[in-house]
């Protein structure tokens, strides 16, 4: 698709709706259905990369400094990363703070 | 040279299917459809078609399995009845879509319970709404012409949607009839190659039925209107272009002896020739009626039906569906619909008949449209009547 869903009028749109561009889905902002966030206390970090792991959503990778981040665009807010930290580095606070 | 021969309708339907050389046929028996499986299968298995026969456990599995041929590029072809065309209900949605032209012949069957192995159109107007281009057909030479004319109509690149073909179930799947088939040469001539644009390939990945969120799905559905509505043409072009190569000629509404006429009577399927002699019988007694017959079903002929009927005063609908605790049978209140803002536009009225199978004899018909004559006249308190139920 070369305009975001939004801008696309029912002309634009591939026979039958088809998608043919392979792994267009990374262009769906799954974090606007997020209510809630995670903040990451690099100085709580230690790099162990568990909530890499358990990320449902794989949005979570390393900055320069090797800490783990969360991608907002992705981050659906459901918190798993927090609850599994071992180091309780993660917090979840509500979008509007 | 075109032999004429005579054969049960549902044999001559998988003929056809053979005639149009079907790659893949997915379906599950079910009466009053299974002859026409069962003989495909037969021309399969003696190797007298070139196709992939898949047995498949259910209608449901049988629609998935055609979807996935069909998207790989395959001509496909199904048939079903009743409650196995009820079993598809879902994935009927689906084909039409995904704009996948699978064909299917449908021999109509009442819908349980009580259960019901005969004919009438429940099952049609169940599935009214699933996007699919749909045709009634009222002999076997129609049927057989018309599954060949599916093929070259819901694979053309301006439609690719999939086709229904009603047939009644009994009153026509079971008949043995006169049929004319045309040879190969010609029909390969009249069908070319199914080339599906987008098919599933490893070199050029697609996603087919991806899920669309609130943002783009209203898109996806004005598109796939439009694309059923712009099908008309295209079908009134295979029709014509049918009726050059074939001398047979079909059109969206025929119409038999109304040109004058007062009174017509509109009809769907085989009923329509009994219908026919009721009318010759009755415009012999001096009476000033006609017949009009709807064949295309889905794109609704809306123009079509409007001409045909407005020099009449009065027009009676028969169904053979009831919808329950609505305004009578389903043609009948689109046919209404139709002619609401028409400013000359007879009078409507709703019979509904023929249940799971119960015959209308000419005698029957008579009696309907003298009914009918009687309800313009006197008025009713009822929305419509089902004909021929002791009360």
């Amino acid at each position: 698709m070369t305009k975001p869903a939004g801008m696309l009028t029912w002309k634009d749109l591939e026979i039958g709706s088809v998608v043919t561009e392979p792994g267009n889905a990374s262009q769906y902002q799954t974090g606007g259905w997020r209510s809630e966030r995670p903040i990451f206390d690099s100085s709580k970090c230690i790099k162990c990369g568990i909530c890499y792991i358990f990320c449902p959503e794989g949005c979570i990778g390393q900055d320069a400094e090797g800490y783990f981040q969360a991608d907002l665009f992705y981050c659906k807010g459901c918190g798993i990363c927090a609850r599994e930290c071992w180091a309780k580095a993660i917090t979840i606070v509500p979008e509007e703070e | 040279m075109a032999k004429r021969v005579g054969i049960e309708v549902s044999l001559a339907v998988a003929e056809a299917a053979k005639l149009a050389n079907v790659d893949v046929v997915s379906a599950y028996p079910i009466t009053p459809q299974t002859h026409i499986v069962e003989h495909l299968a037969e021309l399969v298995a003696n190797g007298e078609l070139d196709a992939q026969y898949i047995p498949v456990e259910s209608e449901h599995s049988a629609m998935s399995a055609c979807l996935g041929a069909s998207a790989a590029g395959a001509r496909t072809f199904t048939a079903t009845a009743g409650q196995g065309l009820e079993l598809m209900h879902e994935v009927l949605y689906v084909a039409s879509s995904m704009r996948l032209p699978v064909i299917m012949a449908v021999a109509n069957r009442a819908l349980s319970a009580p259960l019901s192995v005969w004919g009438d159109h429940s099952d049609v107007m169940a599935v009214r709404d699933t996007g699919w281009i749909q045709l009634f057909v009222e002999n076997g030479q129609e049927a057989v012409d018309n599954v060949l004319c599916a093929f070259r109509i819901g694979e053309d690149p301006r439609v690719l949607l999939p086709v229904m073909i009603h047939l009644d179930g009994f009153h026509l799947s079971h008949m043995i009839e006169p049929v004319v088939f045309p040879e190969q040469s010609q029909v390969d001539k009249f069908i070319p190659p199914y080339q599906y644009p987008m098919p599933l390939h490893p070199d050029r990945p697609v996603t087919m039925g991806a899920f669309a969120p609130p943002i783009i799905y209203s898109e996806t559905k004005k598109a796939q209107q439009v694309n059923l509505e712009a099908a008309k043409e295209v079908i009134l072009q295979c029709w014509d272009e049918f009726g050059k190569t074939f001398h047979r000629y079909y059109s969206p509404v025929e119409c038999y002896r109304s040109e004058d006429a007062k009174v017509l009577l509109l009809t769907m399927g085989s009923f329509s020739e009994t219908a026919a002699t009721a009318i010759d019988k009755l415009r012999t007694e001096g009476k000033s009626v006609g017949l009009v017959k709807l064949r295309l079903w889905r794109p609704f002929p809306f123009e079509e039906i409007r001409q045909a009927v407005k020099n009449a005063s009065v027009l009676i609908v028969l169904d053979r569906a009831l919808s329950f605790g609505g305004p009578g049978g389903p043609v009948c209140s689109e046919v209404r619909s139709a002619l609401y803002g028409e400013d000359r536009k007879p009078k409507v009225i709703g019979f509904v008949g023929g249940l799971g199978g119960r015959d209308i004899t000419p005698a029957g018909f008579e009696e309907i449209v003298n009914r009918g004559i009687e309800i313009s006249q006197k008025g009713s308190d009822k929305e419509f009547e089902i004909y021929g139920v002791r009360e």
